[in-house]
């Protein structure tokens, strides 16, 4: 048996020193862009349009062209060798957009249309606020569902609670590093984004659930032992699966990020940190939560503080 | 420790597990016909122009659905615009202001109903497979939007400017014919006496009236005094009452059929002489739902509601085709590596799982075939991510079966003690993973976001077969195998297994 909740404090403070930049990063999007990540035209409004071209050019020849026809530019980011223009504009509507393909045609010669989404104001908002229902819903119904699943063990709730604070983790450390990413390389959250948190919620719980049913299978067995000692022997005979599952994604999700196409790389790193992240969380912050809690030993902790004070 | 569950009862090869081996095989057989049935990555046009109808069916239902991302293509949504209703005070003062504030509340009462709606619709269906866009999805969401799907459409612009257009009604003279609603028919409006003699291989019909002469005001539905039959009322302006009337004196008994972009709708028989400009509809087996539906059509030329693009998604070919085969590509190496992996890792176990893997995989490309699942981008992602996590619950039993015979248990008690003991923990964190699953699948429901939607179904999908295809389908191979070389793998544990087998 390996005496893994010993060092819990230790697991919380890497923990922290994860999230904190990231935090850091919100801070500094909500003060520079007025959201903790940046959002893209699903949550915003406005128009995406990739064009592949005939020709290398720069970002000013694309920018100029859409400024003729009297559309503001957010952003043009060119890929694949100068080859691949993606503007992000304002909300265009259909005549605008025929008018726009001709006047990239006059300038570039043979533009081709590889992606074009426009997204207006009432469907964003439907969007950001649905997605806020979405996370909240699935937190609400984890929480009872743990709580059900573990009745039979003294204080289900217990369970249920940290293991919605290690997905609340997993969701600050992966919206963290979005953000940061979003600061630094101009990563803007869409749906594709909100789908990879949600599946990293529901995987993250998946994996607490797995060393807890262990725990909860122990208890009877172990009656003798202190709860810290039941948890070490569950979490010891657990770890091998632990590891081996998360392996056996992370194989699946780097040979996407090698050979996947372009479009989907950004969601993939975000399961992939935030998979990451679900397995860590689910050994080192949810189950010895349950000891801290098991031990009360945030109180004492606070009584030491305050004692240290005074 | 585990030596603590010491009473399980071994469990030798029964008649069971043979029948159900051979069920297995039968059923990965069966997955495997309808994979290759038809190219696993086959666009929707690719069903050949034609056919006889049972046969594009079958094609069809057994060629994998490539949502808008990965074939290319056009989604629009279209919002139904209120017009918001003007409040002010003034408007109490005359009877007209009243009747007008009265006619903008039941108006937009009519544009939030799901009947509007739902008329909406089926007028785009028409048109949109009137542009012989084939395998179009035209869908009413929530309470004022459709979503319009529209797959490899070269020029949306004009697709679109075709949806969003008045639909011209008119009027038809059905010279005696008994025309059922849906016939498309050629009239003779907007051409002249020479062209309408140059048409011989079809009968043009004469034009009457048209949408233009009708009075959108005089529009409605009504019970019929005495029976309470529904009735719809129309007006003409002057125009199309001196024409209606002229034309209706001698059509007594005939029918006079309502046509919207030249398909019939309604072809109502003409009792009487309709001189005034107000005729009615009602009689034969009408209902209410008809009634409102050619109403709100008469009323509305076509679109019962002005509908605006909230948000249109357009695709070109081929960055969806260059998405299909990178992920083929990615998923295909990935897939090889975890089967490597847990051949190395489990041995003798692991490539059973590997076997009961590769029967997930085609299981899951045949139901996505049968549902049918329209796969999209995400949905790929989702796939090839649930193939990973598929072994998950081999390896939970594995770990265990692994434990209990370190613990001292005997080979084939501890196969059996291994998927016992994992069962609990395999069901509750797959149920966690399938009730994630289902709010995805609600929120992109609730948004037409299609994408998070087929990404949600497919995940869930990738749990529930692979519930089946970690427990029975490897259970059940792990048996056939031991009842056929158990002692063989008595003797060689630490070969086949990774663990050696402490002999008393």
């Amino acid at each position: 048996m390996l005496h893994l909740t010993r060092h819990r404090y230790l697991y919380f403070a890497i923990s922290a020193l994860v999230i904190l930049p990231g935090l850091v990063a919100m801070v500094l999007s909500t003060v520079r862009y007025g959201t903790p990540v940046r959002l893209s035209i699903d949550f915003t409004s406005g128009s995406y349009v990739e064009v592949g071209l005939p020709r290398p050019v720069e970002s000013e020849e694309v920018r100029a062209v859409f400024l003729a026809q009297g559309l503001d530019v957010a952003s043009v980011q060119l890929t694949e060798g100068n080859r691949v223009a993606i503007v992000r504009t304002q909300v265009i509507d259909m005549a605008t957009k025929g008018r726009l393909m001709e006047a990239l045609r006059a300038a570039f010669g043979e533009v081709i249309e590889r992606r074009f989404d426009v997204v207006g104001p009432s469907i964003s908002q439907v969007v950001t606020r649905n997605a806020i229902y979405a996370v909240i819903a699935a937190s609400l119904v984890i929480l009872g569902f743990i709580t059900f699943a573990f009745r039979k063990v003294p204080h289900p709730f217990r369970y249920g609670l940290c293991a919605i604070i290690a997905m609340v983790h997993d969701i600050l450390v992966t919206v963290g590093l979005f953000s940061l990413a979003g600061l630094l390389w101009g990563w803007e959250a869409d749906t594709l984004f909100l789908s990879a948190l949600l599946t990293v919620i529901g995987f993250s719980v998946q994996d607490t659930i797995v060393v807890y049913d262990r725990i909860r299978e122990n208890t009877p067995r172990m009656r003798g032992l202190r709860f810290e000692e039941i948890v070490d022997h569950s979490l010891t005979q657990t770890l091998h699966r632990s590891l081996t599952t998360q392996l056996n994604a992370m194989f699946v999700m780097v040979a996407l990020l090698l050979f996947g196409g372009a479009s989907i790389k950004q969601f993939i790193l975000v399961m992939f940190i935030g998979l990451a992240s679900g397995t860590y969380s689910s050994l080192f912050n949810a189950v010895p939560l349950l000891v801290v809690w098991e031990n009360r030993e945030i109180p004492r902790l606070f009584r030491r503080l305050m004692g240290r004070k005074a | 420790m585990a030596g603590i569950y010491g009473h399980l009862v071994e469990v030798s090869l029964q008649r069971r597990d043979w029948i159900l081996l051979a069920l297995i095989v039968l059923l990965a057989g069966v997955g495997l016909w309808i994979d290759l049935a038809s190219p696993a990555i086959a666009f929707w046009r690719a069903v050949p122009e034609g056919l006889p109808p049972e046969q594009a069916r079958l094609i069809r239902s057994t060629t994998l659905r490539l949502g808008l991302d990965l074939q290319g293509g056009t989604q629009v949504i279209l919002e139904a615009q209120v017009r918001p209703v003007s409040w002010s005070l003034s408007r109490w003062a005359t009877p007209e202001g009243v009747a007008g504030f009265v006619r903008e509340v039941y108006e937009n009462a009519a544009a939030a109903g799901g009947e509007t709606m739902e008329v909406a619709r089926d007028i785009i269906n028409d048109r949109v497979n009137g542009l012989g866009v084939t395998e179009a999805v035209v869908q009413v969401q929530g309470a004022n939007r459709i979503i319009v799907e529209l797959p490899g459409v070269p020029d949306p612009e004009q697709a679109l400017a075709t949806v969003q257009s008045t639909g011209f009604l008119e009027f038809v003279d059905t010279l005696g014919q008994d025309l059922p609603p849906g016939t498309v028919i050629s009239t003779t409006y907007g051409l002249t006496a020479a062209e309408i003699s140059a048409i011989t291989w079809t009968q043009v019909y004469p034009t009457v009236v048209t949408g233009y002469e009708l009075v959108s005001g005089q529009i409605g539905t009504r019970a019929k005094e005495l029976t309470g039959e529904p009735m719809v009322l129309l007006g003409f302006n002057p125009e199309g009452t001196r024409k209606l009337a002229e034309w209706s004196r001698t059509h007594v008994g005939q029918p006079l059929a309502i046509v919207l972009d030249k398909k019939v709708i309604s072809a109502p028989i003409v009792r009487e002489a309709i001189t005034d400009g107000a005729a009615s509809i009602s009689g034969g087996k009408m209902t209410w739902r008809e009634a409102e539906r050619i109403a709100l059509l008469l009323r509305y030329g076509a679109l019962p509601v002005p509908l605006t693009v909230v948000e249109n998604r357009t695709v070109g070919p081929t960055l969806g085709q260059d998405s299909v085969n990178k992920s083929v590509v990615a998923g295909i190496i990935g897939l090889c590596t975890v089967l490597l992996f847990m051949t190395l890792y489990y041995r003798l176990p692991g490539v059973l799982a590997g076997l009961a893997l590769c029967i997930y995989t085609v299981l899951i490309f045949a139901l996505y075939k049968l549902i049918p699942v329209t796969l999209t981008l995400p949905g790929v992602a989702g796939l090839l991510l649930s193939i990973g996590m598929a072994v998950d619950a081999n390896i939970l039993i594995f770990e265990r079966m692994k434990e209990e015979l370190r613990a001292g248990k005997a080979l084939r008690a501890s196969i059996e003690a291994g998927f016992d003991r994992a069962w609990t923990s395999i069901w509750d964190s797959n149920l966690s993973t399938l009730l994630t699953c289902l709010i995805l699948y609600l929120f992109g429901r609730s948004l037409g976001a299609s994408m998070v939607k087929g990404f949600a179904i497919t995940l869930a999908i990738g749990v529930a077969v692979s519930m089946f295809s970690a427990i029975t389908v490897t259970r059940t191979f792990l048996r056939a195998v031991y009842g056929l070389l158990g002692p063989y793998l008595e003797r060689h544990t630490r070969f086949l297994l990774g663990v050696a087998l402490e002999r008393p």
